[in-house]
């Protein structure tokens, strides 16, 4: 493999990029490995990459229905951020950005993390205490780079957001996680898939598996469309497919619905907006930052009604607009490129999981709301070390299926057992 | 967009109406053991497919909705209120 | 490229001419002309740069597939970036300028990128920029963060305005039997079948003018007029400049009109765009086909562009687009280009890749058997090599001068829309395109948009689409059209040469990055599209994609089916987020709702805060008062003598049945049964969960009639959830719930004089003692005036205090009673900031302290949970972590140093032990003024009783840093409730 560096684009240059390998292989499937791990997305990927680094396996395959990075790995509007402050999402999110400031070099390869600051406006005196309440945990909880701005500071580093005093929510400040930003979201998914492959992981697209053969509390063997599949233990990685995979095992419910959410992306702008920014006020929710190629990428709630269709529908498409006018007025004759969809496992308390199964040999990943791209690196990691370990460390020990029998809610927003509400 | 047939105020925009959840779920008694109500409160079948779910027409006539649909096409297959009595009456009417 | 106008011919109004600013010179053109043809007429060969290599580029086509004449439309606030100047419509004083390049189009610093383009290959980016050169030595993002910002500065194609968009823009809504979306002989046809059959009918059409490929047919014009006329006898309703940009679920399309865009000065009452919602039972889908082009050196250079294109300047503009032409072509559709060039007076030579040809049309030299390899020139192309085939490649075979190629590498059918819906399109071998699939939904396609090629065909194409959209079972042309098939030409190049030939001009993807894709493993199509970012760039690949395609299924060695299509998102051109937003923006962004008394309230000095949709009253400052001066003056006055709070805006929801006791027995924690009439009682509301949801007093007015209130943020969600409890679970009960919140102006009276106060205000007798109105006691009166309303002595501050409700409209009637009774007392109007002050000092519970995340134990309310009945929550409330001792608890909250303050949202920790999420967290804080000093409402685990004595730091790192402070039990002010019962 040659190694990613401006020495090798350079030379590559000069000698007509003929040095350029694939970037993982294309292997056909062995009839047995040590660790399966189904999915073969941010999860996935990144699972089977520690899986290798960190815990020394090397009989891994990632099984992936289409092509890697295809579901929501590709479908998000790239924004990492810690600004969690539940117990159990606090750490674990700390961590994720901690995986993700190196991931580049780790990796070797540019995943573009751009740490450029994570701007969540706020509009009330009630929402400002809320706000410091946040982020004075993470303050305490080992992550530094957090404030709450006034609006003079909001408006020297931003100063074409609506600062209109008629505007319909006038802005008062905001709560800033400087460490916080947006990577290239496709990039991870191929930098964990070549990194992953180089340590010898069978990266294999276009498997979908079609039936999961039990026997002793076991699933003794995957029926692909690539035939069978036999495997020491299996990972679930597939949000917004749990559920159908769960059942598949014969596992009945899970706390899951899928949904889809939405994203835009506009066409390519010169710089116009330094920062990720944040709006969230009177049941509406928006998101936007700018890629790196110009254009503005937005999101915002999630269509509302349960779907497993990656296509949004109108009425979000005009709320989202109307959020990203009223966040910023100047969008007015900004054009909205492209819009899409993805399906996200929403859970019953918006946090995910990942742990032991009542199956032996079953581990899963799923439950990822709108925190996916974000957690990817230590969902991974994680993720990595249960399997391996067969045992969750503290770090994962409340993302389990019997928290909410325990009564345990790791409930970012406080909105309740009901799935659509944690966006 | 979806179009959903109301049985009181006729087809309207889905916007005009709020999803609840899925309609297969039946809430035991206020007495009934925790584990029960663990199961119907945190735990869905998320079919990918036909599945019956609940509707408020929120911003018509307020009426609970059971609505048949694909969660994949998004076809809706049927409407009819959520409150078996009305339901039972407008089906004895037609 | 020597264009020229031509004296006669084409649509244009000779007879209008038209000025206009093309950076920042002043040009002029004629009623009909786009900015494109304009631009062209007047000899602008440069019109933008490139995204990557800002290469010179120039007019490629006539339509929305233009990827070279990417221009900036107006100043100002009103500047538009990344306007295609072939879909702009020229207007008197418009302003126009090139983009993406510095210091202009004509000469650009930035070119210099080109001299670096072997370095620049497919995804070089994430191969480098990670740390210190050359070896990306290093860590973390600090050297990215650096290299970031120039290729920030470097990408993006145009510069948006700052300013606020001063435009307005409208929604509006329309449903029709048929939409057919385009206008051409296909569109027309079908618009006309289904209007004739009584069908209503809507046709959309992007155009300003009707005809899709009439337009650019003089010879159809009698036909075409004859068409536009008959669908507007036949009552079609017809959208022009308007772009149907999205298909979406249950017959909904969503349109883009652009009302003004091609005014000089446009009415100030229209809006400048119209976002139409459409729902049609039918659609028809008559959207034409793009002409593409082919990949070969220089096939970017301005001087070529597809040959369609220059028909459309010829017989539509009236510009002979150049003098000397070459066009190269694969198929049939060029010929008749030739044929209208050769007759306007151009000298043209005809190429044509295929085996077999057609003979040359009058006047045209015929090159058969070659296709373009490279353009040479330095701003336009001025001569072009042409190759032959050669094995299985090519060689170079010739060289034309030229000043203008025209270039038909093949038709790709406008399948876009059907895409939106999932019908994933199907390779066509035969006609070298994708069509529609298949889809179980009712749209159909129709014309060229079917790869139906003739126009005869398109017009019964047309006919059978209409039909079919009426429910009719019909035979429908067959794609194709052409006397001789299209034989493919995807690229032209050299074995071993290196040159650029483009695949996707706009994001300046070559033939070589669609192989460096190929070799790093990045076959499929979705993986080529993110690795190479072929179309992605504003045209969404509407000319590149296919050529890309064809270039990785040769890499593979296999067909162009394997290797797949993407699926096409919405829009189908780039829409403005303005549009879209339409009038719900600034002010209009969300509901604002307002209490009956919000005017009162401003009249006498109330300044108005959030509370989720309302607005309500913050606090009434006097002339020099801040607002910690005036809440502390208010809280104090309700203390000493009387205050009057609007409270208006709590949910009041109407529970009447005669199960309606039963029902609130369920839905609180605590008892409602026996309530009696006449008496109110306080309820806490949880969710199925068992956290809290929600809390207020309910009134019981009658044997079945009572009046629930609730939270003012929480009015919507309680009024839903009973509804789906009597709905969906309880349908048996026998209860009625009305929201009635509107129906009422209430405020609350408080103090040690309110019943004097309210006394003052009544009909003459009515007695509100405590014997008459206790505690709790609810009670029709009659206002002075006779206002009816009803009156219930409920505390929320801890004081005397009386709710008193009117209807809404007679609410300022109330408050020009109570107003002047509560001034005689020396009385005072309060606000939420005051309200927050006398309920802190109480240990009354609010949003901040009911989070969804806490238990009505953790909230101290325990005991009002019924262990005699069951109610919604009582089941799993019960689990073992939400019963836990060393849950958080409210606790109240005092700063060791009587004269310190501290925060809301600070974290409580023991102190010495700040770190961590610390043993709990500040709520809420005010100043007391019954106590003097700062309080505080919070949680800490184990509530005060753990902490009593111990020393506590509540730390707000991100604020005001840390605070001593002692945790007391959260009553801290009149414990006993004396003054509420006196």
């Amino acid at each position: 493999m040659t190694r990613f560096t401006a020495w090798n684009v350079f030379w590559q240059g000069m000698t007509g990029q003929k040095g350029w390998s694939r970037q993982w292989r294309d292997p056909e499937p062995k009839a047995h490995y040590d660790v399966v791990i189904v999915g073969g997305g941010l999860h996935g990927l990144a699972t089977a990459y520690y899986l290798a680094k960190a815990h020394g396996l090397r009989n891994i395959a990632v099984l992936e229905k289409g092509w890697i990075g295809g579901g929501n790995a590709g479908r998000n509007t790239t924004i990492v951020r810690s600004n969690y402050a539940q117990p159990g999402n606090r750490e674990f999110y700390e961590h994720s950005l901690q995986l993700w400031e190196n991931l580049s070099h780790e990796l070797n390869y540019n995943v573009m993390f751009s740490q450029r600051s994570h701007i969540a406006l706020l509009h009330s005196p009630g929402a400002i205490d809320a706000a410091a309440r946040n982020y004075n945990t993470m303050r305490l909880t080992g992550t530094p780079d957090t404030e709450i701005w006034d609006l003079s500071k909001l408006k020297r580093a931003v100063p074409h957001l609506n600062y209109a005093p008629d505007a319909r929510f006038p802005i008062m400040g905001a709560a800033v996680q400087k460490r916080a930003g947006t990577a290239r979201h496709d990039a991870v998914a191929w930098g964990y898939a070549r990194a992953a492959d180089a340590l010898g992981v069978d990266i294999i697209q276009n498997c979908k598996v079609d039936g999961i053969a039990r026997g002793g509390g076991r699933i003794t063997a995957l029926e692909t469309s690539r035939g069978r599949i036999t495997a020491g233990k299996v990972a679930f990685a597939v949000a917004g497919s749990t559920s159908l995979l769960w059942q598949m095992a014969g596992l009945g419910r899970l706390p899951i619905e899928s949904h889809k959410l939405q994203a835009f992306v506009s066409e390519p702008l010169k710089p116009l907006l330094d920062q990720v920014v944040v709006f969230g006020m009177g049941g509406a929710h928006f998101y936007i930052s700018q890629s790196d190629k110009g254009g503005m990428v937005f999101g915002g709630d999630l269509d509302w009604y349960k779907s497993y269709a990656q296509r949004g529908n109108l009425p979000i498409v005009q709320d989202v607009a109307e959020a990203a006018m009223s966040v910023l007025p100047c969008l007015g004759r900004v054009k909205l490129l492209r819009h899409w969809s993805g399906v996200v496992d929403m859970s019953m308390d918006g946090s995910h999981f990942i742990c032991k199964t009542p199956l032996d040999n079953l581990y899963l990943n799923a439950g990822w709301n709108y925190g996916g791209f974000k957690a990817s690196p230590a969902s991974g990691w994680w993720f990595a070390d249960l399997i391996a370990n067969d045992r969750p460390a503290p770090m994962i020990a409340p993302f389990d299926l019997k928290r909410f029998e325990r009564g345990v809610q790791i409930d970012e927003r406080g909105a309740g057992p009901d799935c659509k509400l944690h966006g | 967009m979806l179009r959903i047939a109301c049985p009181f105020c006729g087809t309207r925009d889905h916007s005009e109406f709020s999803y609840g959840g899925d309609g297969s779920v039946t809430y035991p008694a206020l007495d009934a053991p925790m584990q029960d109500w663990h199961d119907a409160v945190f735990l869905r079948d998320n079919i990918c497919g036909r599945q019956v779910e609940t509707w408020q027409h929120v911003h018509g006539c307020r009426m609970w909705l059971m609505v048949e649909r694909d969660t994949m096409t998004h076809e809706i297959f049927s409407v009819r209120p959520a409150h078996p009595g009305l339901a039972g009456a407008l089906e004895a009417a037609e | 490229m020597s264009a020229r106008r031509l004296d006669a011919g084409g649509r244009i109004d000779r007879t209008c001419p038209v000025s206009f600013r093309w950076d920042g010179l002043t040009y002029h053109g004629f009623n009909g002309d786009t900015l494109a043809s304009a631009l062209m007429a007047n000899g602008q060969t440069v019109l933008g740069r490139s995204f990557k290599y800002h290469r010179p580029r120039g007019i490629m086509s006539a339509g929305v597939e233009e990827s070279g004449a990417i221009v900036s439309v107006g100043a100002g606030a009103r500047q538009e970036p990344n306007v295609k100047a072939t879909m702009q419509e020229l207007y008197d004083g418009l302003e126009a300028r090139g983009q993406n390049a510095w210091p202009n189009v004509h000469f650009d610093l930035g070119a210099v990128n080109g001299l670096f383009g072997r370095f620049f290959s497919a995804g070089f980016y994430y191969k480098t920029f990670m740390g210190l050169p050359p070896f990306e030595w290093g860590r973390g993002t600090g050297l990215w963060m650096q290299y970031e910002k120039l290729i920030r500065k470097a990408a993006g194609m145009g510069a948006a305005s700052r300013d606020a968009d001063p435009d307005a823009y409208d929604h509006t809504h329309a449903f029709c039997d048929i939409l057919v979306v385009g206008s051409g002989p296909a569109g027309l046809n079908a618009a006309l079948t289904a209007a004739e059959a009584g069908r209503d009918v809507m046709l959309v059409e992007q155009d300003f003018e009707l005809g899709g490929d009439y337009l650019n047919d003089p010879a159809a014009e009698a036909e075409r007029a004859e068409m536009v006329a008959a669908v507007g006898r036949a009552g079609v309703r017809i959208l022009t400049r308007t772009t149907a940009f999205g298909l979406y679920d249950c017959g909904v399309a969503g349109l883009v009109e652009r009302v003004t865009d091609h005014l000089a000065a446009p009415d100030p009452h229209l809006p400048r765009q119209r976002f139409w919602t459409v729902r049609a039972s039918a659609t028809v889908l008559a959207t034409g086909a793009l002409e593409r082009s082919v990949a070969f050196a220089g096939n970017d250079r301005p001087g070529v562009m597809t040959a369609s294109a220059a028909r459309s300047y010829l017989n539509r503009f009236g510009i002979l687009p150049g003098q000397r032409v070459v066009i190269a072509t694969t198929n049939d559709s060029a010929y008749g280009v030739a044929a209208d060039l050769a007759a306007a007076g151009g000298e043209v030579t005809l190429a044509d890749a295929r085996d077999e040809v057609t003979s040359a049309p009058a006047g045209v030299a015929m090159r058969p058997g070659l296709a373009p390899l490279s353009t040479v020139g330095r701003r336009g192309v001025q001569g072009v090599r042409l190759a032959t085939r050669s094995g299985n490649g090519w060689s170079q075979a010739a060289h034309e001068e030229c000043d203008l190629l025209l270039v038909s590498g093949g038709w790709s059918p406008v399948v876009n829309l059907s895409s939106h819906r999932g019908a994933k399109p199907i390779w066509n071998g035969d006609l070298a395109c994708f069509l529609a699939g298949p889809t179980d939904e009712p749209i159909h396609m129709a014309g060229s948009a079917d790869g139906v090629w003739n126009r005869e065909d398109c017009a019964a194409s047309g006919v059978a689409a209409a039909r079919r959209a009426m429910g009719e079972v019909v035979e429908a042309p067959a794609p194709g059209g052409w006397v001789r098939p299209i034989q493919p030409v995807y690229e032209v190049r050299l074995p071993g040469t290196k040159a650029k030939a483009f695949v996707d001009p706009q994001h300046d993807v070559i033939g070589d990055d669609v192989r460096l894709a190929h070799q790093e493993g990045f076959v499929s199509v979705e993986h080529l599209k993110r690795y190479t970012t072929l179309g992605m760039a504003t045209d969404q690949g509407k000319m590149g994609n296919v050529i890309g395609l064809a270039l990785m299924a040769e890499a593979l060695g296999r067909e162009v089916p394997a290797v797949g299509t993407t699926r096409f998102r919405p829009p189908y051109t780039p829409v403005a987020i303005g549009a879209l937003a339409g009038r719900n923006v600034a002010g209009h962004f969300k509901p604002l709702r307002r209490t009956p008394l919000h005017d009162w309230n401003l009249r006498h000095g109330a300044t108005m805060t959030e509370a989720g949709l309302w607005q309500r009253t913050w606090y009434f400052a006097r002339a020099g008062e801040t607002i910690t001066e005036a809440y502390i003056r208010e809280a104090a006055t309700v203390r000493q003598t009387v205050g009057v709070c609007d409270v208006s805006s709590l949910g009041k929801i109407a529970v009447q049945g005669p199960d309606a006791a039963e029902f609130l027995n369920r839905v609180y924690t605590n008892a409602f049964a026996k309530l009696p009439i006449g008496k109110a009682r306080y309820g806490i509301m949880l969710r199925d969960d068992g956290i809290v949801m929600d809390d207020g007093t309910t009134w019981r007015l009658g044997e079945a009639d009572f009046l629930m209130t609730t939270t003012t943020t929480n009015a919507g969600r309680v009024m839903v959830w009973l509804e789906e409890l009597l709905q969906t679970r309880w349908p048996y009960l026998r209860v009625h719930v009305t929201s009635v919140t509107d129906r009422w102006a209430g405020v609350s009276v408080a103090g040690p004089k309110a019943r004097e106060t309210i006394a003052a205000c009544l009909e003459l007798g009515t007695d509100i003692s405590t014997e008459a109105l206790p505690f709790m006691g609810v009670a029709p009166v009659t206002l002075k005036g006779g206002v009816k309303g009803l009156i219930a002595r409920i505390s929320f501050s801890g004081e005397q205090a009386y709710e008193l409700y009117v209807p809404a409209d007679q609410g300022e009637e109330m408050m020009d009673l109570l107003w002047p009774a509560t001034e005689k007392l020396g009385g005072c109007l309060y606000g939420l900031e005051a309200l927050g002050a006398l309920r802190i000092e109480k240990g009354h519970v609010t949003g901040a302290e009911l989070d969804g995340r806490m238990t009505i134990d953790d909230a101290g309310l325990g005991k009002m949970a019924s262990s005699k009945k069951p109610y919604i929550g009582a089941a799993l409330r019960q689990r073992p972590e939400l019963t836990r001792a060393d849950r958080p608890r409210l606790v109240g909250i005092f700063p060791k140093d009587r004269s310190q303050t501290f925060n809301g949202g600070a974290l409580l920790c023991a102190k010495g032990r700040v770190s961590g999420f610390g043993e709990g967290w500040v709520t809420a804080v005010t100043h007391s003024p019954a106590l003097g000093h700062w309080i505080g409402l919070g949680y800490i685990a184990g509530g005060h009783e753990a902490w009593a004595g111990k020393s506590v730091t509540a730390a707000d790192p991100v604020r005001r840093g840390n605070v001593e402070v002692e945790i007391v039990s959260p009553h801290m002010f009149d414990p006993e409730g004396v003054r509420m019962h006196g």
